[in-house]
């Protein structure tokens, strides 16, 4: 594997919720003019507060967009393939294979009423080709990858029997078990307690390291960013404000004027290196300006392409 | 799951093994051929009240027929209805409603309306007519009820997938790979199963009491076969002169459907998946 190779690639994807009204459809938009790429074992944090469409883009990659929810226009090329054009049949062949999901709540991600065994069994019989025995022994590999002791047992477990903590290991150890080349990871710590989200992180960064995966990390916690990423890309309202290496995002923040909010952000964010400041809140201004910003795109786009905007509030 | 045991789910247990056992060993436990007429003996009282003889436990029907003999036969009708009836109503019922509920859009609309056009019919008029056309017979009466209840299934199951449809779970086997069908059938199916069998043991005495109102307006079965609901018809001839004639076969369909209901409802509370997890 080219490790300059782009794993992901969106380019000007533009996402709205379309909705019948009188005859008429009136759309909402979602996602304007969004374009961002991920690289071959890149971690790169997609960061944005909620409603900024994050999770929508996640959505739209894995086509689990919710019902009336239509893609434009733009282009996402994933793994090579022209994706949107790309014919189910051979999506659900990459699907959890080559392009994996850590959903955000290990809590309701699992089925409640089959054992892990069978749910990470399912996985595995989908995608490589295995018999029984050999699956098992793959199980308990991964399980044991992802520190959980006695892994013999959890494989006969029900999810309500294993703690968050441990729910998460084991979606974590069934995204990364048939080895793929991207991983979506939406919001995964989010749900769980501190002390557990570091080992979670930790644990995933051990094995993005190990097997070389590109992950596209949803958040909106800037600190996991520094931590974890290689590069970000700054979401609000459904529009990219920023992106670029970690670095770059935390250093020159104010040096364009497009990073405003990113600058926000960071000011936002508390510091263990300044106890007992306090934390500035996100200017009104400066997200009242980007909501202008989205509206007026809207409008031109709606021009454009002669489509009917939804009542605005 | 079941560490409890739940009373209502031993009771009706109880009835439902009593059911089986009677119905396959008919021919051993009945003490006289049901069919065998001996009018010498017609209209005999129980044996344990006056002029009873006690070679017929709970008597004979004005034919000479023993009663006991017929009621522990009608058991063999009664199952093979409720088993049959409910379980064709529920492939029936389980396929539209998980189709209705995962697909929605046209699909969903169109097997809704047929199920709300299909419960305007009242439902024993209905079986009466079904019956009616497809003529009498045990086959006639089981497919009547799944005709007539497929609706019961499809409705709670219909219901039951939509919900599931928009849990995580469900959407995350989308992202691995798995077809529609395959979600359906191994993330969405196994959530259903207490439910399922929930509503196929409530349909079950539902089947009992509709076979029964077939019988007892003629249309059932033929008369060479004893079921309860055609000794119920005997029986209200003569409810003035030998009261027990009727009373016996309507405590027969009685304990079996209470003892059905109350497993269904033990079953709903022992299998809930909220109480498990």
């Amino acid at each position: 594997m080219n490790s300059s190779s782009t794993v992901l690639d969106i380019a000007q994807l533009h996402v709205a919720a379309v909705a019948r009204q009188r005859f008429r459809q009136r759309v909402t938009m979602l996602l304007r003019d969004v374009s961002l790429s991920v690289q071959a074992g890149e971690v790169r944090a997609l960061v944005g507060e909620s409603g900024a469409g994050k999770s929508m883009i996640v959505r739209t990659v894995l086509d689990v967009a919710p019902v009336g929810v239509k893609i434009l226009s733009g282009q996402i090329n994933l793994l090579g393939l022209d994706w949107l054009k790309t014919r189910a049949l051979e999506r659900r062949a990459h699907l959890g294979k080559d392009i994996a999901l850590i959903p955000q709540d290990p809590l309701t991600a699992l089925n409640p009423v089959l054992r892990i065994g069978r749910q990470m069994g399912d996985l595995l019989a989908q995608h490589l080709p295995l018999d029984h025995n050999a699956r098992r022994e793959l199980m308990l590999q991964w399980l044991d990858a992802v520190q959980i002791r006695e892994p013999m047992r959890v494989l006969e477990q029900y999810p309500h029997e294993l703690s968050g903590g441990m729910r998460q290991r084991v979606l974590i150890a069934m995204a990364f078990s048939c080895k793929p080349q991207l991983i979506l990871a939406d919001e995964p710590t989010t749900a769980l307690d501190v002390t557990v989200q570091r080992e979670v992180l930790a644990l995933l960064r051990q094995l993005q390291r190990q097997h070389q995966t590109a992950i596209l990390f949803i958040t909106h916690n800037l600190g996991i960013v520094a931590k974890l990423c290689d590069s970000a890309t700054v979401l609000h309202s459904g529009m990219v404000l920023e992106q670029g290496s970690v670095a770059e995002i935390f250093s020159n923040a104010n040096r364009h004027q497009a990073a405003a909010y990113t600058e926000a952000l960071l000011a936002a964010t508390p510091r263990y290196d300044r106890p007992g400041e306090m934390l500035t809140p996100v200017a009104p201004e400066v997200t009242t300006a980007l909501r202008q910003k989205a509206a007026a795109f809207d409008k031109r786009y709606a021009n454009e392409h002669r489509i009917q905007l939804a009542q605005a509030d | 799951m079941l560490t409890t045991l739940n009373p209502r789910i031993f009771f009706g247990c109880a009835v439902l093994l009593a059911l089986v056992f009677t119905a396959v060993f008919a021919p051993w436990l009945a003490p006289h051929d049901p069919l065998t007429q001996d009018l010498l003996y017609g209209s005999l009282p129980p044996a344990w009240s006056v002029g009873g003889e006690p070679a017929y436990l709970f008597g004979t029907d004005t034919l000479g027929r023993d009663i006991l003999s017929r009621l522990i036969f009608g058991a063999q009708p009664a199952l093979i209805v409720a088993v049959a009836g409910a379980g064709l109503a529920a492939i029936i019922g389980v396929s539209l409603g998980l189709m209705a509920g995962f697909r929605g859009g046209w699909i969903d609309s169109s097997i809704s309306r047929l199920v709300d056009v299909w419960m305007a019919f009242p439902a024993v008029l209905l079986s009466i007519v079904l019956v009616a056309i497809l003529g009498a017979g045990l086959g006639s009466v089981v497919l009547a009820i799944a005709i007539i209840d497929w609706t019961r299934f499809c409705r709670v199951v219909r219901a039951e997938t939509m919900q599931q449809a928009q849990l995580d779970y469900v959407v995350s086997a989308r992202t691995i790979g798995f077809t529609g069908f395959q979600t359906l059938t191994r993330e969405v199916l196994p959530n259903l199963w207490p439910l399922i069998l929930t509503l196929f043991t409530l349909e079950m005495g539902i089947a009992i009491v509709v076979e029964a109102i077939l019988s007892f307006v003629g249309l059932s079965v033929s008369s060479d076969m004893p079921t309860w609901g055609s000794l119920i018809r005997d029986g209200r001839l003569y409810v003035n002169q030998i009261p027990w004639l009727l009373g016996l076969p309507v405590l027969a369909i009685a304990i079996t459907v209470l003892g059905l209901n109350a497993l269904g409802d033990g079953l709903r509370e022992a299998l809930d998946p909220s109480v498990r997890v």
